[in-house]
């Protein structure tokens, strides 16, 4: 008797909620690094919010660091759910090890949103779940809005290595929305000591006979700031030479700002700094409060990646370099006589 | 091609007709989109792709199997001249899924259905696609890893080495990762997407220019695929950015210093 009469409470409950739209569930993939919180995916959470339904975050990784980051993130504001899945088959985080655990959790469920940031996992990963579950993915969002009546969200994204800005609208006849979410557009999400959430554990996905196997992993080190979450960003490009005038020379003046390094891909191709330094449509977005362009041209592909900074400085010897169509402040000089004494003078 | 051997190796290499990436692009006054009456070219990542492919030929011993390397596109009549250009690089055969002038550029996910239509009732055997990583014009960067997860095969992106084990049919892939970078080991068959840093693509000569003119390209309709390229997102508008004010120039560092705390950015040691 009992069981029957919840169920037919449930299908009305369905049935009203279809009728004026359901309310958005929105799925966040909470990235971390050895039991750090990625702060992109700060940042996708806020984005999370503002469909303005529940969200529920998802944390995926080993015994080693799943607990940690769980205890962590169960304060983060604006969350009002918590599954995680912890298995040593994720402890290199690999597209097909991980989307079968996706799948298995988005279908036939009641989320309507799945978010992220857009990091070198994320991008790997989302589309390969969002074509299994054949819905589009829109990248890198820079806003949105839901409009529940309808079901559809609106999102806008840059096109053309930023020189276009593109709205776009997935209908209701998509179930499933998956966005991934610019970090400079939206400020990281934050935390919450008094929160108490739903928090669930998942069983891991098996995926027997994966095709894939990692190996090894490189990480660039480095003191300084993170490069796409920096306040302070100085930037070098190709008259920088080689590694070690460039290191030479913007070292001390990023030192003196508690800067973070970037480089243009010129720099970067020629082997000046580590590929993950690199400023651009292919590399990372900044919007630092400050940035610093040193011998760097302008590119469209380079201000693809940080003419959203609040201040820009640029110092080239070409009057004409693009660069200084959007610096703020643009000194034409040689950079090896005007860094030093810029070091010197900030320092006074 | 050989008659009557085994073919080693299928290299699929689906290519993109893209504005030009020097092009400064204008937003048309109705909205719609950008104006498209400008210089096209291949987009860059899957000149790096092709490029990759080609390499992957060069670097077997004399005397292997062969290779083959089929170039695919979709799109409007035009772009066959970007399967030109990959079969001048050195592809031996192309696709062209013919799209009419006027249709809306297909979608990642149209075109991911499209490739493993024709992976699937169009050739024998493929080994490995690789694509590029993005294409310069949407910025997506989806195509790869969903066609991956439509064929359930693995995937190998943003690739900045290739290292393929015939022997043990798997690949050594170097990519790059946020932070660094990463090395995983990929079976056959397999997706992979270039990162700019793969490789140096060549230009083709002239006598490779006129040898591609005589390459086959077979042309399909979307319906010979059973594939809609029909999009999900709808566009609303294209818009220009906010402009930029900037443009102001200081005649010395004494200058640049001053703007630089005024603006509250002093020395933090």
């Amino acid at each position: 008797m009992l069981p029957r009469r919840s169920f037919v409470i449930f299908r009305s409950f369905l049935t009203r909620n279809y009728a004026s739209g359901p309310s958005p569930h929105a799925l966040v993939f909470l990235e971390h690094r050895q039991g750090d919180i990625d702060s992109g995916s700060l940042s996708a959470l806020t984005a999370a919010s503002q469909l303005g339904g529940k969200v529920a975050g998802l944390v995926v990784g080993s015994s080693e660091f799943v607990p940690a980051v769980v205890d962590k993130v169960k304060k983060l504001k604006g969350l009002t759910s918590l599954l995680h899945s912890t298995s040593d088959l994720y402890a290199e985080q690999l597209p097909e090890t991980l989307s079968p655990l996706l799948e298995k959790l988005l279908s036939d469920s009641e989320y309507t949103h799945v978010v992220s940031t857009p990091s070198s996992l994320a991008k790997s990963l989302l589309p390969r779940v969002a074509a299994k579950l054949d819905v589009p993915l829109v990248s890198e969002i820079t806003s949105l809005e839901h409009d529940s009546s309808s079901n559809s969200t609106t999102f806008t994204r840059p096109i053309y290595a930023g020189n276009a800005i593109s709205t776009v609208r997935l209908p209701s006849s998509v179930p499933i929305k998956f966005f991934t979410v610019r970090a400079t557009n939206f400020d990281p999400a934050p935390f919450e000591e008094s929160q108490e959430i739903e928090v669930k554990a998942i069983d891991p996905v098996d995926v027997p006979n994966c095709p894939t196997k990692h190996i090894s992993t490189q990480l660039a080190k480095s003191d300084r700031p993170d490069l796409s979450v920096a306040g302070r960003v100085v930037s070098g490009g190709r008259p920088l030479k080689n590694a070690e005038t460039f290191a030479a020379t913007l070292n001390p003046l990023a030192d003196v700002l508690g800067a973070a390094l970037g480089a243009s891909r010129a720099a970067v191709d020629a082997g000046y700094v580590d590929n993950s330094l690199q400023v651009g449509q292919t590399g990372k977005v900044v919007a630092p409060e400050l940035y610093m362009a040193i011998g760097i041209s302008g590119a469209i592909q380079h201000l693809a990646g940080m003419k959203d900074s609040k201040m820009i400085v640029a110092v080239n010897k070409d009057p004409d370099a693009p660069i200084f169509q959007v610096a703020d402040v643009g000194l034409v000089a040689d950079l090896y006589e005007a860094v030093p004494q810029i070091i010197e003078k900030l320092k006074q | 091609m050989r008659p009557s051997t085994t073919r080693l190796l299928n290299i699929l290499v689906p290519v993109k007709r893209a504005v030009d990436y020097a092009v400064k692009i204008r937003v048309n006054p109705q909205q719609t989109g950008v104006d498209l009456n400008v210089k096209h070219s291949m987009n860059p990542f899957d000149e790096i792709a092709i490029e990759e492919a080609v390499r992957i030929r060069e670097r077997l011993p004399k005397g292997s199997e062969p290779v083959t390397i089929t170039a695919l596109t979709i799109g409007p009549p035009k772009s066959v001249e970007t399967l030109r250009t990959a079969l001048a690089m050195g592809a031996d055969a192309a696709f062209h899924v013919e799209l009419p002038e006027t249709s809306p550029a297909p979608e990642p996910l149209g075109v991911a259905k499209a490739v493993q239509a024709i992976i699937e009732k169009q050739l024998n055997s493929v080994d490995m696609v690789i694509l590029g990583k993005q294409s310069i014009d949407d910025d997506l960067g989806q195509t790869g890893q969903m066609l991956a997860g439509l064929l359930d095969w693995g995937q190998a992106t943003y690739a900045s080495k290739v290292d393929l084990d015939l022997e043990q049919k798997n690949a050594v892939i170097t990519r790059e990762i946020d932070g660094g970078l990463e090395q995983v080991c990929v079976k056959f068959p397999l997706i992979v997407t270039t990162d700019l840093r793969l490789n140096e693509p060549r230009y083709a000569s002239l006598p490779n220019i006129m040898k591609a003119k005589k390459k086959p390209v077979t042309k399909l309709t979307p319906a010979d695929l059973g594939v809609s390229f029909k999009p999900q997102m709808e566009v609303i508008k294209v818009t220009e950015p906010p402009k930029r004010v900037g443009g102001t120039k200081v005649e010395s560092v004494d200058e640049l210093v001053e703007k630089l705390k005024a603006a509250g950015f002093t020395a933090v040691s």
